[in-house]
């Protein structure tokens, strides 16, 4: 067992051919995933590593019925339309690799993805990663390995360096999702634990969080409630970091005193989460919990 | 990006919103004729275009009581810099009467994944201590993205700030107005603070508009000049000019990385080792090697680095473009040597590896061995 991607998982490329595309779709088929096809508008008829290309999602889908899964490369100005129609197409899980998404447009589309029943992960993320079954995305496949601990992780690079660390500690996981680094973003920090929660292979979470927001005060909220029952260990980055720029005064009133290195420490701390002071500490810590 | 004021206030008056009568002057303009033509009665108000919070308190606001005074007051305050920044624009506006200052805003509450109105009948200045002090008084009210704001919801924020009779719906008009616009913008923030109710007239004093920078490719009409910051030091200019994301900071150990997480952390590692940063800068998810050579470069030549911390784990970005980028900019930079530390792990690491130790520069796979290596030749 494992959350959102595995065995299962059959991926069509939304944006194939372009230069991350193609590039990650190789990765991803060394890796192991199942990619039936790949659409680019305008490029139908066409191939690459041995994946068919279409027109649409739909043609994709009419060839290769077993889809329900999209990865998106395609360039931010054509990326919503993108998700529009891996949505209507019927597709459970859609991953925005895409980086530059207007928010607003982004806003629109998580909306109705929800209203549809089907889960965006990003913009702007590295994607999701079930070891040894499949890969949905863009990280670097040789830094994980399969076991017990879950990641949902809000900076793509600070997954890497920690999976990488818990990897060569012996500590697997069970799935890493990279929920992505913009304002708003289709899976958030509750939601994927409420996966984790309900999988049986995941015995610990790490939370990797970032200053700004308050998605991780929210998880904190969510264990203090008793909904998430599993241990869990914390990295937060950006504790030296200088004070943000700051976005008008709705922006601080919306906030008023959550986002910062220490409300979200605290609001951890308080619920019983060890904080790691750096990336390095996370296996040691997962490994007490474990 | 900000928009200007009078640009802020001549989108939401195209909304149907009520704005002083006013005019803009230009750097370079008749500032006399363009007052003495515009037919504005005073008192007026006289008011510097800049892009800084707190540019009432720091002096950029003036009352001229004839169009005389505000000729002069707009010469001066032309040469008058805000928080480190002279304005390119003047606006000059009838002055409004006013007893009473209101508060209103949309913008995105990224954890509802909802726009957000905000309402206040105490606005201002002091707004912000009054959301912190008093939370009751302001209200928020979540809009559905695919209904829009409509009007009984607006009339419903007016009822629940304490409007009566016609105020209410022009206040509930003023607020589908920003609506509107914010959607229409693209923006991240429209704001009106503060507005004021003359009779059953509601009348926007200032207005601000931030449209989301992945968006601006839509509005060509908002490619003007503008100069914004204030407190930019000179080697961030530099930086923004060539695209980088950079902030300068107190210390001596350079700091590159890929993605602002990984970025923050090289920072933090800096500091838990004993070090100080000299500064961030972020290239971003899947840097070519140009880029690369051109982040490098510039951290070169950034004098307060004095030794130079490059934390690299690939994803979308490539170890052998980083390698190339590396050793490019340091065959061209030409000053005095730096040492350079790289920790290069993931995609195409191998690659990127031998490039690095082809070149004589060897490759970190733990950060934590490039930290202690950066601090210590910085000293």
């Amino acid at each position: 067992m494992a959350v959102l991607v595995g065995r299962d998982t059959v991926v069509v490329v939304q944006g194939i051919t372009g230069r991350e595309g193609s590039f990650h779709t190789k990765l991803m088929l060394e890796y192991g995933t199942r990619i039936a096809a790949g659409v680019t508008p305008g490029k139908g008829g066409g191939e690459v590593h041995g994946v068919k290309v279409y027109d649409s999602v739909q043609e994709a889908l009419q060839e290769h019925p077993e889809v329900n899964t999209s990865i998106v490369f395609v360039p931010a100005r054509f990326a919503s339309d993108a998700v529009y129609e891996a949505i209507d197409a019927g597709l459970k899980l859609v991953v925005v690799i895409t980086e530059g998404i207007p928010v607003h447009e982004t806003l629109r589309f998580t909306n109705y993805a929800r209203s549809k029943g089907t889960v965006v992960v990003g913009p702007n993320c590295p994607g999701v990663i079930t070891p040894g079954e499949a890969k949905v995305g863009i990280m670097p496949g040789h830094v994980f390995s399969r076991g017990p601990v879950g990641i949902v992780s809000r900076s793509g690079t600070i997954t890497y360096e920690i999976s990488y660390a818990l990897t060569k500690e012996g500590l697997g996981q069970s799935t890493v999702i990279g929920i992505g680094g913009d304002p708003v973003v289709g899976l958030t920090f509750t939601e994927a634990m409420e996966m984790f929660e309900k999988d049986p292979e995941t015995r610990a979470l790490v939370i990797i969080g970032e200053i700004g927001g308050d998605m991780e005060e929210r998880a904190a909220k969510m264990i203090m409630e008793g909904k998430f029952t599993k241990p869990v260990v914390a990295f937060i980055a950006g504790k030296t970091a200088p004070p943000g720029k700051r976005m008008g005064h709705a922006g601080a009133i919306i906030m008023m005193g959550e986002g910062d290195y220490a409300s979200k420490v605290k609001a951890l701390e308080k619920a019983g989460v060890k904080v790691a002071r750096n990336p390095f500490e996370i296996p040691g810590l997962v490994s007490r919990v474990l | 990006m900000k928009l200007y004021e009078f640009e802020a206030k001549g989108i939401l008056a195209r909304y149907g919103v009520s704005t002083p009568k006013g005019v803009v002057v230009a750097k370079g303009d008749d500032v006399r004729g363009k007052l003495a033509s515009s037919g504005l009665t005073p008192p007026l108000v006289v008011k510097s275009q800049v892009l800084v919070a707190g540019r009432g308190k720091a002096g950029g606001i003036r009352i001229a009581r004839s169009v005389e005074e505000a000729v002069s007051l707009t010469e001066f305050l032309f040469d008058y810099p805000i928080k480190g920044l002279r304005p390119r624009y003047i606006l000059v506006e009838e002055a409004v009467e006013h007893s009473s200052e209101l508060y209103a805003s949309i913008t995105i509450d990224k954890s509802a994944r909802r726009p957000v109105v905000l309402a206040s009948l105490y606005g201002g200045m002091d707004i912000e201590e009054i959301a912190r002090e008093k939370p009751e008084s302001i209200v928020r009210y979540h809009v559905d993205p695919y209904m829009g704001l409509r009007g009984f919801e607006a009339r419903l924020i007016a009822k629940k700030l304490g409007l009566k009779g016609g105020v209410i719906s022009s206040f509930a008009s003023l607020l589908q107005s920003m609506y509107n616009a914010f959607v229409d913008y693209s923006a991240d923030l429209v704001e009106v603070n503060p507005l004021t109710i003359v009779g059953e007239k509601v009348v926007a004093l200032d207005a601000r508009i931030i449209v989301d920078d992945n968006a601006s490719y839509k509005y060509p009409e908002l490619a003007i000049e503008r100069v914004e910051g204030g407190e930019v030091s000179e080697w961030e200019s530099r930086a923004r000019r060539l695209g980088l994301a950079f902030v300068e900071l107190e210390g001596d150990v350079g700091v590159m990385g890929n993605g602002a997480g990984l970025t923050m952390t090289s920072m933090d590692l800096v500091y838990e080792y004993g070090g100080v940063p000299a500064n961030f800068l972020d290239i971003g998810g899947g840097a070519s090697a140009e880029r690369v050579k051109k982040a490098v470069l510039f951290l070169l030549e950034f004098p307060k680095a004095k030794s130079i911390f490059i934390n690299i784990f690939g994803g979308i970005t490539r170890c052998d473009e980083v390698a190339r980028g590396i050793i490019e900019a340091l065959k061209e930079y030409s000053g005095k040597p730096k040492p350079v530390f790289v920790r290069l792990s993931g995609t195409r690491e191998e690659e990127g590896r031998r490039l690095l130790e082809e070149f004589g520069i060897r490759a970190f796979d733990n950060p934590l061995d490039a930290v202690v290596e950066a601090i210590r030749a910085a000293r």
